[in-house]
Order: structure tokens, then sequence, then C-alpha cells
């Protein structure tokens, strides 16, 4: 199974009942695992920082509970996260937060592990799926021992790897119900001064815990070289060099202090593999040990046995600073993520795109993918629901200038239930001339359709409520509210028009379900026939990759300038019937299949 | 970890090696169900197997890749730069991005299919006249497989990947009967294991009875 997979079982055989994340690569699959399982309780809470309030909340109560997120998630979670350090545990308490160090859908490549030094609370690593599922029980034991939260860090390699894994049965620790202890829960100033040296004993009790940890294991080779690592990187200098002797740290924070002493003393030569910062080996060095590692190792994305063996053997060159580096001369063309065909989002880029005095704050989501060609409308992107703030601060810059600029956000439904209401919320208190554009495609469609509180279903396929986005705009203070057809290309063009004359905050909500969504109904799909094309490649501006160009051409224009046309097929089995291209064809080349007997048969691209 | 081992004890041929795999492909071709496949067959015949993928904002219609190693004990899950015994490109530009990373004398099997993707299309980018020619130089064996025509012609395009896991299957040392087991374990419903089991033999025969055979044998059991 996948340590994901692998995460949400070891979670259930220690007897979690309650789970609550927010979906993000790569730890989206640890809910949507565990909520298969029976006797629990799973669900997708609006943001992070509310889920981790969730599960705390569920561990106040006496049972064990979980709490999965991205590692940027973690930041939203943040505030609860510093001071349940300070409260402590009732049931076990598992914070699970998988890094995307390589950053394939992220937007930092931060590193985890210094939430555990900042919030003074365990953390522990696995380094595969098997570790993965049997280190769920360890934090939850040590967290009910130690009445602290515990950070169990995986990255990528552990959540997206499938290895194998052996099960258990489930345990039913006892249920203890909430105590009302005001000096432990209710953390005024007063008993937050009382507990800040409770926490400093705690981090000192927790590393002999850890020295005396099974798992931290010592794995005695050729002890001239002693290798410290944690995580996916042991897996990959176990590999790089198979003779080394090691130090497996899995309870790596605090560390180890006086295994790390005793494995330094007998070997010759110590080396310290971790991915992203070096932060074991600032700490082994402050010890006083000398670490013969100290700036060989890559800072920057996914080790390798490879990068690690060519970083340490002093064979190889200094390790180059971007992972794998690409031979530009093989690489053909960069292929980066695109739209579906059919998308909702296209004719809403379509359209902003042409209008070219805008600014457009965006978000994070499949829109991302806006800034690209041929759309290039998007212009900014931060975080989790800042297009709004940003959008604000640029609309109120702009006029304290004393000059004239359209500012437009763009955010999508679940992000904006996440993070996007507050920055709504501060366009309409403070007075912005801020279009913002909702784009209801009803689910998280980057992630791969997660449920959230505008679909109406839960994780756990249960009917309920789903957010009125309209009404809850308007509850908000936003008068000037329209909602639009994405697919309607003069509705859409109409409905930017009208808010953008409009003196005050507007929101536009689109209203068409992501294309893979079971929502969605595919509905008959078009062709293009190619006696009617004029090769105007105006559809191709539409960014659909179901439309391909078959053929091109070079024609001397009667102004005696040359001219290349496109002539285009679309792929049959790729369209899903927008009809956004049908709207922008001029010479209305592009028709129901079926209305025609002749069809085009797409064949292999030209250039 | 049940399965073949015994049957195979002694005459192993990953006893003292692990075997690299790589798929490539693009979004919504599935490389990760093909991955699967052959994980899975790996798990069947008795090995350690690791299976590292990509998901997220990558997998829209972008790059996806799925490392697949398969040993007695395999500790990293993904595979380093030119380590790779077998690329399986489902696309051929995608078979020129990724051929640096087969390792000299390894096996490049290609499905001989052209994507364009939206950048190419609008111009911006052009795409290689004629990769196959490019990818027969290739130092190592060279295998094109009609995938995606053989999978369009049993009924459905989604096919290409399991007709590729069964080219595959001709140049890996797992048993027939191990792949078999790994298709009726992903594919539940009896009509489409039936459908994928046919187009796994359709690959596999098309592999057999390629000329380049016989090197792409000698080539993964060294």
């Amino acid at each position: 199974m996948s340590g994901n997979e692998a995460v949400a079982r070891g979670a259930w055989e220690a007897g979690v009942t309650v789970a609550s994340s927010y979906p993000g690569t790569p730890a989206t699959e640890i809910l949507e695992a565990f909520a298969g399982y029976p006797g629990v309780y799973a669900e997708w809470a609006p943001n992070e920082k509310v889920a981790f309030e969730v599960a705390m909340g569920a561990s106040l109560a006496g049972a064990r509970s979980l709490v999965s997120m991205k590692h940027v998630g973690l930041n939203v979670a943040a505030d609860p996260l510093m001071t349940s350090s300070y409260i402590g545990v009732r049931g076990g308490f598992v914070i699970v937060v998988s890094d995307d160090v390589g950053m394939s859908s992220s937007q930092n490549g931060q590193d985890t592990r210094y939430f555990a030094r900042f919030a003074k609370v365990p953390l522990l690593e696995p380094s595969d799926s098997h570790e993965a599922k049997a280190f769920v029980g360890e934090a939850l034991r040590l967290s009910e021992e130690m009445d602290t939260p515990v950070i169990m860090r995986l990255t990528t390699r552990i959540s997206h790897v499938r290895a194998l894994v052996s099960l258990g049965e489930r345990a039913t620790p006892p249920f203890l119900g909430f105590s009302k202890e005001p000096t432990k829960y209710v953390i005024l100033p007063a008993h937050a001064r009382k507990k800040h040296p409770k926490v400093l004993q705690r981090i000192k009790d927790l590393g002999r815990l850890a020295d005396a940890s099974p798992l931290n294991v010592t794995e005695w080779g050729d002890r001239e070289i002693g290798i410290i690592a944690s995580g996916p990187a042991y897996a990959y200098a176990r590999e790089a060099f198979p003779d080394a002797s090691f130090l497996k740290l899995g309870f790596s924070f605090p560390l180890a202090e006086g295994r790390i002493r005793e494995f330094a003393s007998k070997v010759k030569r110590l080396w310290i593999v971790e991915e992203l910062e070096g932060l074991v080996e600032a700490d082994v060095l402050a010890m006083g040990i000398r670490v013969d590692s100290v700036g060989k190792l890559p800072r920057i994305g996914e080790l390798t046995p490879q990068r690690v063996r060519a970083a340490l053997d002093g064979v190889g060159e200094s390790a180059p600073e971007s992972a794998s580096p690409p031979n530009m001369e093989l690489m053909p063309f960069p292929r980066p993520p695109t739209l579906c065909a059919g998308c909702p989002h296209m004719g809403v880029f379509y359209t902003l795109g042409k209008m070219r005095d805008l600014v457009i704050t965006g978000d994070i989501g499949c829109y991302t993918l806006g800034v690209g060609s041929p759309w290039n409308a998007t212009h900014t992107c931060v975080c989790m629901g800042a297009s709004l703030g940003n959008a604000l601060g640029i609309d109120k810059a702009y006029r304290l200038a004393g000059k004239e600029q359209k500012v437009v956000a763009m955010i999508g439904d679940s992000t904006f239930l996440h993070s996007g209401m507050t920055g709504l919320l501060d366009i309409v208190y403070n007075g912005g001339n801020v279009t913002v554009f909702i784009l209801d495609n009803r689910t998280v469609g980057m992630t791969g359709g997660q449920e959230h509180p505008g679909t109406g279903v839960t994780l756990q396929e249960e009917k309920t409520k789903a957010v009125d986005f309209v009404a809850l705009c308007k509850a908000l203070g936003v008068e000037h509210v329209q909602v639009v057809d994405p697919y309607k290309l003069p509705e859409v063009y109409r409905a930017v028009k009208e808010a953008l004359a409009y003196q005050g905050p507007s929101v536009i909500i689109t209203d068409r379900p992501c294309v893979l969504i079971e929502e969605f109904h595919r509905t008959q799909p078009y062709l293009v026939m190619d006696e009617l094309c004029n090769g105007c490649g105006a559809c191709l501006k539409m960014g659909c990759p179901a439309i391909q160009v078959i053929r091109r051409e070079v024609v001397r224009l009667p102004n005696g300038r040359d001219k290349e046309l496109s002539h285009v097929t679309i792929d049959p089995a790729g369209c899903n019937g927008c009809e956004l291209c049908v709207q922008i064809c001029g010479p209305k080349a592009i028709v129901p299949v079926g209305s025609t007997s002749r069809a085009v048969a797409p064949s292999g691209p030209q250039s | 970890m049940t399965g073949n081992r015994e049957k195979r004890e002694g005459t192993d041929p990953l006893a003292a090696r692990t075997l690299n795999v790589l798929l490539a492909g693009i979004g919504g071709q599935g490389v990760l169900t093909a991955s699967q496949l052959l994980a899975e067959a790996g798990v069947r015949a008795g090995y350690d197997v690791k299976k590292s993928e990509v998901h997220g904002m990558a997998q829209r219609g972008g790059v996806v890749t799925s490392h697949v190693r398969i040993g007695r004990r395999v500790y990293s899950p993904i595979i380093s730069s030119g380590e790779v015994d077998l690329l399986v490109a489902f696309e051929e530009a995608e078979a020129l991005r990724w051929r640096s990373e087969v390792r000299s004398g390894g096996i490049l099997m290609v499905n001989c299919l052209q994507v364009a993707p939206p950048v190419v299309n609008l111009g911006l980018f052009k795409y290689p006249d004629d990769p196959l020619a490019n990818l027969r130089a290739f130092d190592g064996s060279f295998i094109p497989v009609e995938a995606s025509a053989l999978a369009v012609q049993a009924g459905s395009p989604r096919l290409a990947g399991t007709i590729l896991m069964g080219a595959a299957s001709a140049v890996l040392p797992l048993a027939v009967d191990d792949w078999e087991a790994a298709i009726r374990a992903r594919f539940t419903k009896a009509e489409v294991a039936d459908l994928n089991l046919k187009a796994f033999h359709q690959g596999r025969e098309c592999a057999l009875s390629s000329a380049i055979r016989q090197s792409g044998n000698q080539a993964i059991g060294r």
C-alpha cells in the first residue's frame, strides 16, 4: 500500500476514531483511505486550522485522533499547533504532515521538521510504508505518555510510494471523556506561564526517551563511515553506501543525543544525510561532534542514491543544486500541466486574458494554470485565499497614487471557503473596488476531486447542507453578485464588463462542474470540417487540449506579409462538448459529430 | 510476500540486483495503472517492490512518471539517473525526454503515439520531426510497440497501458501467471479483466515477435 494508505491503516489499528484534514498533495489520500474503515469519523474540514482544532478537540475528549495535511497546510494550522504544545493531550493526538520536497505540486519547499523544533513537540520520521503504519501507533503512545501532540513527517516519497505492509488488528483503547481542568485546557497567560517551563522539561525528557527508543536503530557495518539519516534519506544513503554503519533516526526530534555520541565515537568519519535543511547536522555540530559531511549535500529538492553518492564519496563532482539536471538537447519541449478539455475555467481565462488592462490576482488550484499560454490571465499566486487580500491591496495602492486600475481576483470554490471568505469580508468592510471571480466547479479539483462544504456531500459520503455562494457573498455585504454559465462566452463577457463598471465590490460565480467529477455530463463531441477550416487558429486561443493542429502552411497576404495558417482537428475521444471553441470559430467549421457525413480523422501533430 | 519464490530459488535473476523500470507518459494515459500491474506482478513473484508516483498538479495533462523497483530488498523508492533497466514510454516525445535515464545496454520501449501539448499547437514549441528514427540510435535495445493503435482496435484507447505491460513482460523476469493474477486483482469486473488479459497477451506477442527480443532478454538478465 502507499505510505498514505499505510498511515490510515496504522491509525485505524491504533484505535483512532476521529480524523480531520483538508486535501493537499501529497497528503490527500490519508483521510480518503481512513474514511473507508469501520467505526471511524473522518471529515474534510474547510481548512487545516479547523481540521487541527477538530482533531485536537477529539483528543481533549479522550479519543485517539489524527489530523493530516500537506506541508504548507501546517502554516495555516500553526496557530493551534503552537498552543496545543502547551496544553498537551488527553487521548493520543498525531499530526501527520507530508512535505512536497521536490515541489511537484506546491508553492514552496519548506521543511516541516522546523515546526517540531518551533513548537517543541516530538517528531517521528518513517522511511517507508511499513514504518509509516507502525509509527502512527508509536506516535499515539508517545503522545499519551508525554502529554504532547506528536508530529509525524512524511515526504512525497513516503506518501506516494507503494510498498509491502503487514496488517494487524484494531486496538480499542478506552474512551476517557473530557475532564474539566481549566489550568490545563484554558490557556490564560497565568496558565501559559506555568506551562512554559513544563514544555522545556518535557523536551528534555523526550530526549531521554529518544535515546531508548526502538525507532532509532543502529546498524553496524564498516566503521570507516558512519551515517546518521532519517526518512527517505535513509533509504537513499543505505543504497548509496550499503557497507557503511548507520544510525537511522525514526524518532528524530528531540535528538537521541546519547545514541548519537556513542555512534559518532565508534566511526571514523561521520556523515549526516537529510533532505532539505541541515537540521540534524546543526544540532549534532552544536553537541561539539565533528561532522564530515558539512556543506556537501544539496539543500534543494529530493535526494536520490546517486545524488547522495556524488555528494559524499569524494569522487563525484560537488553537489548540483537542482535535482537531476535535464539534458536540454534531449528535452523536446516542455509539457506543463494543462486544463482538461471542456474545463469550465477556460472561457473565463479566455475572456479575462483578452482584457489586457486588468491586474488579475490568482489563487491555489487548477486555475493557477491560467498563468500560462494562451491565456496569460493570472498575474499573482501566493497561498490559499491570497487573491482577495492581494487584490484589495493593489486597488488601494493605485487609488492612493491617484491612478485608475481595474483589479480582478480569481479563486476556486473550495479555496474560497478555505481562506477566501475573510478576504472578501475585508474588501467589503474597507470599500475595495474589486471584482471577484468564484470559479465554482463543485469540487477540490487539483487534488483529484474531493468534497467540500459547497458540494453537499461529506467525506464519508453523507448528504449535507451545501453552501449557497450567492447568499454567502451577500451576507458578507457584496451587493453586486452575478451567476454565469462559463460555457457561454457572451454571458461571461457581459458579466465582467458590468462588474468592472460597478463601483464597489462585485462577485461573479460560475456554475459548471469540473469535467472529472460525476456531476459532469459529457455532451455531443464536436469535429472540424476541414474544407471549412481556414486555418486562422482562433480556436487555439481557447487552450483546449482536445484541439490539435494537423497542418501548418504559410500564405502570402495581399499586403505582402506572410501569415502562418494552422488547420486543426478535434480529438473526438477528448472533446467534452462544451462548445467554447464553436463560439470563436469564424468560418463556423466546428460542428457536432454526426451532423455531417465527413469526419476528419485525427492524425499525428505537425509543426 | 508469498508467491513463486520457491520455484525461482537457485536461478533468481534478481538475487543480487534490483530491477529498475521507469514508466513515463502524460496525465490521463494510465501510467499509474500500468505501473500498479507491474508492481503487483513483482509482489506476486515473491519480491520486495517499491513504486513511486507523481500526483497532483503534474497529473493534469503534464508529464507523469512512475518508478518501479523490484528485488530481494529494495531501499530507495526512486531510481538514480542513468540506472533504468527498462523505460516504458507511453508517447514518443516522452521517450526522448527520459531516455537519458536508461543505463547503457538497457531497454527503451516506446508506444508509437505522438501527442502534442497546447504549447506545441500554439506554435510556441516544435514537436520533434521523427522521434522514432532518433530513438533507434539508442545505445541498447529499442522496442517500438503500436500499443495505442492496438488498443483502439481492441475497443478502448485505455488498454494501451496493459498492452505495453504485456510487451514489457516479454523482457522482464516475471512469470506470466504472476502478471495475469495482477491483472485480475486490479480489474475486478470479469469482462474488464478479460479485455485486459487479451490486451496483455497481444502486447506480449508484439514484443516477442520483435526482432530485437534476443538482445532485450540479455539486457535485463545481465
